[in-house]
Parts: C-alpha cells; sequence; structure tokens
C-alpha cells in the first residue's frame, strides 16, 4: 500500500510497530504534493523541509519512547491558522507577507501531540466563500470529476477548500479547518471525506484570523469519522487565551465511533425538504434514516420552524462581525500597504483596504458596517440576535424529543467554477443546511454516504446536542459503516496523472 | 429599505474602503439584492425575545473572570517585524498633526 493510502488510525499503527517511519510517511506526502499540488493548488505556503525536519524529530522522540498521540502524522493546516514564523496569508492580498510571531492554540496542541505540518492550505479570502474563489491566491480545483463531462473544473467548496481537497487528493493524511457557516462541511461533501464543526468553544480560536467570531470554530477534515475523532481530540481543550473556550474536559471522542446507535432517537426536521432539492439528495437522506433504523436507531419527524431565516440572520451577524474584526487591517501594522505620494492616514487606510480586499470580502464589510450604523442596528442586527435565539430555541426543543438530526450536507455536489458566480446569494445557498448549527453553536458533521449520478460525492450530516460530539461521531460511523464509501477521486496520490 | 448612492459613498467612507465612482452603481446594486433578501426577517415575531449576542449554546456557563494581570509584554521587536513602516520603535505612518 502507498503511504499516502493509510488512514490516520492505520498510519499511527504502522508507525508504532515501526513498518514506517515518521520520515517515510512525510517524504511520500511531500512528494504527492510536488506531482499533484500544481494542479489543485490546494497550498498556499508549502513547508516540505519543515516538514521533513519535525518528522526526523518525530522519529527521534518515538525512538526515546515519548511519543505523542498524533505522532508523525503529516497534516495540511488552514491558512486561517496563524503559525509562528511562516507566512500565514487568509488567502488575502493584504495579509500578503504577514509572518505571524505567535503560534495558534489549535496548531500548538497539534504540535504538542507529534504532527507535522506539510504546509498552510487555501481558502476563501477570509473564509468568505464557499468555493474558494474567493481566494487571493487562486481557485483550488476539485480531486472528482463528473462522469459525463470530465474536463469541467469542479470547485473543491469553501472555505476551507484547500483543506479539503488535500485530504481528498490523498496530499495530507488529516487538515485543519474552520467553519462558521458551513465552511468545514460543505467542503467535505464536495470532496468526498469527513469533517466536524465542533460545538461552539470546544477548541480555542486563539490565532485563528477572525471572521465572525460567535460563529468560528476550528475542526479537523480527515478520509473517515474515527479519524476526524483522533485529530479533534487533539485540537479541542480549554485555553485561558480564549474567553469562549470552554472549561470542560475532552472525551476520548474516537472511542464513541464505535458504540451502538441502538436506541438513539434520530430527529428528521421537516423545514430541511426544500423545493428544488435534487432527487439524488432526498434518495441519500432517505437512506442515511433506513440504515440508521436498521441498526436500531428510532427515526422521529421534528420541526425546527424559524430554519428558513437562518440563512439571512447569518448574512446579518456574520458580516457585522467582520466589519469590526476586519477593522485591524490597516495598512500600518502588518501586511499591505498602499499610499500615494501625499496621502493623508485615512487615505492610506482607504487605498490599502480597497486594493488589499477582494469584492466579497468588501461587500461584507459594507453589508455589516450598513447594519451597524446608527439608525440600522436594531432593525438589522438586534432582530438577527433575536431570531437566531428563535433559532437556537428550535433546536433546544428538538433535544427532548431526539438525541441527534440527520439533514444532507449540502443542497447540491460539487459545482463546477463559473456556476452560481452571477448572483451572491444563490453562493450564500449552499450553506442552507449547515448555517443553523453556527448560529446555535452545535456540533455538525459531513459524512460521505454516496455518489450522485454524475460520480460526484454526497454527504449527510449528522447535529448534535452541545458538547455531545460523542453521539455525533457515533451516528456518522454507523452511517459510514452503513455507506461503505469506497469511491476515489479521479485525481490522486499514486494515480498517473 | 433600499440604499441610495449617497449612503452606499456614506457606508464606504465608514469601512474606510474608498469606492471609485464608477464603481458606485454596482455597489448599490449589490448591497440592494443582499438587503432585499434579508428583509424578510421583519416578518418574524420576535416580541420578548432576548437577543443571542454570543456563540455559545445556551445553558452552557457564561465567560469567565480571569485574574487581572499582565500576561504579555516586552515584545516589540516581534510586534513591529511585519510592520510595512517602522521608525525606531514605533510604527510608521503618514504625517497627521501640522
Amino acid at each position: 500500500m502507498h503511504p499516502t493510502e493509510f488512514t490516520i488510525a492505520g498510519a499511527a499503527a504502522a508507525l508504532a510497530e515501526g513498518a514506517i517511519s515518521a520520515e517515510e510517511l512525510t517524504r511520500a506526502h511531500v512528494e504527492a504534493i510536488e506531482a499533484l499540488d500544481g494542479r489543485i493548488n490546494a497550498f498556499i505556503t508549502r513547508t516540505p523541509e519543515q516538514a521533513l525536519e519535525a518528522a526526523r524529530a518525530s522519529d527521534a522522540r518515538r525512538r526515546r519512547g515519548e511519543a505523542g498521540p498524533l505522532e508523525g502524522i503529516p497534516l495540511a493546516i488552514k491558512d486561517l491558522f496563524c503559525t509562528e514564523g511562516v507566512q500565514t496569508t487568509a488567502g488575502s492580498r493584504i495579509l500578503g507577507g504577514f509572518i505571524p510571531p505567535y503560534e495558534s492554540t489549535v496548531t500548538a496542541n497539534l504540535r504538542r501531540d507529534g504532527a507535522v505540518f506539510l504546509g498552510k492550505a487555501n481558502l476563501d479570502e477570509f473564509a468568505m466563500g464557499s468555493s474558494n474563489l474567493t481566494s487571493a491566491y487562486g481557485g483550488v480545483l476539485n480531486p472528482w470529476s463528473r462522469r459525463n463531462d470530465p474536463e469541467a473544473r469542479l470547485v473543491p467548496g469553501g472555505s476551507s477548500g484547500g483543506s479539503a481537497a488535500a485530504v481528498a487528493a490523498r496530499m495530507a493524511l488529516g487538515a485543519t479547518g474552520t467553519d462558521t457557516g458551513g465552511s468545514i462541511r460543505q467542503p467535505a461533501a464536495f470532496c468526498g471525506i469527513a469533517g466536524i464543526k465542533p460545538t461552539y468553544g470546544r477548541c480555542s480560536r486563539y490565532g485563528i484570523v477572525a471572521f465572525a467570531s460567535s460563529l468560528d470554530q476550528a475542526g479537523p477534515f480527515a478520509r473517515t469519522v474515527e479519524d476526524c475523532a483522533i485529530l479533534l481530540r487533539s485540537m479541542a481543550g480549554h485555553d485561558p487565551k480564549d474567553s469562549t473556550s470552554a472549561d470542560r474536559p475532552v472525551p476520548d471522542f474516537a472511542a464513541a465511533c464505535g458504540r451502538s446507535v441502538k436506541g438513539l432517537r434520530i430527529g428528521v426536521p421537516k423545514e430541511y425538504r426544500l423545493d428544488g432539492t435534487p432527487p439524488e439528495i432526498e434518495r441519500l437522506w432517505r437512506q442515511g434514516l433506513e440504515w440508521l433504523r436498521e441498526a436500531g436507531a428510532e427515526i422521529v419527524d421534528i420541526s425546527l420552524p424559524h430554519t428558513k431565516y437562518a440563512l439571512p440572520t447569518y448574512y446579518i451577524v456574520a458580516p457585522a462581525e467582520a466589519s469590526s474584526n476586519l477593522a485591524r487591517y490597516d495598512g500600518v501594522r502588518f501586511g499591505l500597504r498602499v499610499a500615494e505620494k501625499g496621502s493623508d492616514l485615512r487615505d492610506l487606510y482607504e487605498r490599502t483596504r480597497a486594493a488589499g480586499f477582494g469584492a466579497e470580502v468588501r461587500r461584507r464589510i459594507m453589508i455589516g458596517t450598513y447594519v451597524l450604523s446608527a439608525g440600522y442596528y436594531d432593525a438589522y442586527y438586534l432582530k438577527a440576535q433575536k431570531v437566531r435565539a428563535l433559532i437556537a430555541r428550535d433546536f433546544r426543543e428538538a433535544w427532548a424529543k431526539v438525541d441527534a438530526i440527520l439533514t444532507p450536507a449540502t443542497p447540491s455536489a460539487a459545482f463546477a467554477e463559473g456556476e452560481n458566480t452571477d448572483d451572491p446569494i444563490k453562493m450564500y445557498l449552499n450553506d442552507v443546511f449547515t448555517v443553523t448549527a453556527n448560529l446555535a453553536g452545535l456540533p455538525g458533521l459531513a459524512v460521505p454516504a454516496g455518489l450522485d449520478p454524475q460520480g460526484l460525492p454526497l454527504g449527510l450530516q449528522v447535529i448534535g446536542r452541545p458538547f455531545d460530539e460523542e453521539t455525533v461521531f457515533a451516528v456518522g460511523a454507523a452511517i459510514e459503516r452503513a455507506a461503505g464509501f469506497k469511491a476515489l477521486p479521479a485525481i490522486r496520490a499514486g494515480v498517473p496523472g | 429599505m433600499s440604499l441610495d448612492t449617497a449612503t452606499v459613498r456614506r457606508v464606504a467612507a465608514l469601512a474606510r474602503i474608498r469606492l471609485p465612482e464608477e464603481e458606485v452603481a454596482r455597489v448599490q446594486a449589490e448591497l440592494n439584492g443582499i438587503l432585499g433578501w434579508i428583509e424578510q426577517l421583519q416578518a418574524v415575531d420576535t416580541e420578548g425575545v432576548e437577543p443571542m449576542a454570543g456563540g455559545t449554546p445556551e445553558g452552557i456557563a457564561a465567560m469567565p473572570m480571569r485574574e487581572d494581570l499582565v500576561t504579555d509584554g516586552g515584545i516589540a521587536e516581534k510586534i513591529l517585524a511585519n510592520a510595512p513602516d517602522r521608525e525606531g520603535a514605533y510604527f510608521g505612518v503618514p504625517k497627521v498633526v501640522e
């Protein structure tokens, strides 16, 4: 077996028994990136030398009997996580050349546990997008292709598109992502891999370039549910440097993957049946429920009545928080500066921000500025916060009846570059099934479950109670076992291109 | 609510984003499209509903207080290392006082 085909659990076992060294495992992935990433563009910054050095240090730790839970596992890091000494761009020109003098808590936790970083993964600019096409560093090619139109360039989803594509194409065993409205779950579904956004507060946001602080959460991508569980255990945990990080123990999520779903009550929200959803998505959803029923779960119809207001609520709350968070990019302390001879300070700010931010980011900053401005705050922002409370209440009431909720992950399979771009709202609709979990702060897992008629992967989403990722992993793993998803993307390591 | 061109210019100025005159009409149309779409929230009855201000799920403990201690400092060089312009131990900016 080619080393890039390992699961994380499998690689950990092979490393432990000495069947492979961390250096060999990392080298295989460095070579895969060299061979494939010219086409895929999953990485903004590649760090092969540092990765190999870290792998050798990992092998040395193992020889000393000091192996951590992720010892020698090569990962891709979304370029939204600050990594000390390695350029961090957030996919934006405005952070061009920025070299963080500090490390994000999530990446520090992964390093502590022995992980090896291959590089910084491409993303939509400031994590704002569902296609990876808003990146200042170019789009990312989805390694999957349509059966009847193999030349069409499909997007990997977004915003964590580089992370998802890297894992799907076997250029990394796992990756970090962040999810503000679906930015882990939608690209996971588009790329045929698993990804979880944990409960708000499960992972520290310290050192993650902020988009919308009340919605942003870090989470892992991997090719199996169990691998996501392994990564999340290392990423999670209380951090005094993030006041919203939860001070509660981190369970052994991987152990939960083996739990039976017998007797669990699985909710089916009627409001997630949307007009215009392709029949294959409906079919897959019914199939997922059938698999869970066969495994002993009870299927319960529920109602989440405020679902249809989730996207408009999100498109007030997220831009409002973004307009505030992105005020720091002023051309003074880091990143890009654009000024004309004779520019005053205000002109410097305005030119820097006009040149440094892409169109979608400028659009969202302006929406956010408007909804927070004097005279409009109550009508938009306060109203949205109240509707957000109602969306959270819908879920709270559902938890009296069910233990987890099953929905489709996305309203379609991966689309092609150029589709959905004529109207921003059309792009926003990609997050229709995922955004509610962000608004309510709940964990959501995307798991690959089937193929559409074009041979493209489709995912299902499991939503759980706050801090009950264990049930989410148990249900996700049950679907994974039943689905037996074995399909592979056309572009992947070890396949002649 | 529909934004006129003066409001679009004012919002861009508040956001400190230079907006060339030839782009005003396009930006106006985009913003009005999005604002028209989010207008549907006005139909929701939120009488007596407490706004949800943070991301922490309800029923979870509020944000903790910490000791009021200095936990950082003395790293001016690290902080200035990314500055596009610096003068000594300060960030350089265009002259703001005549």
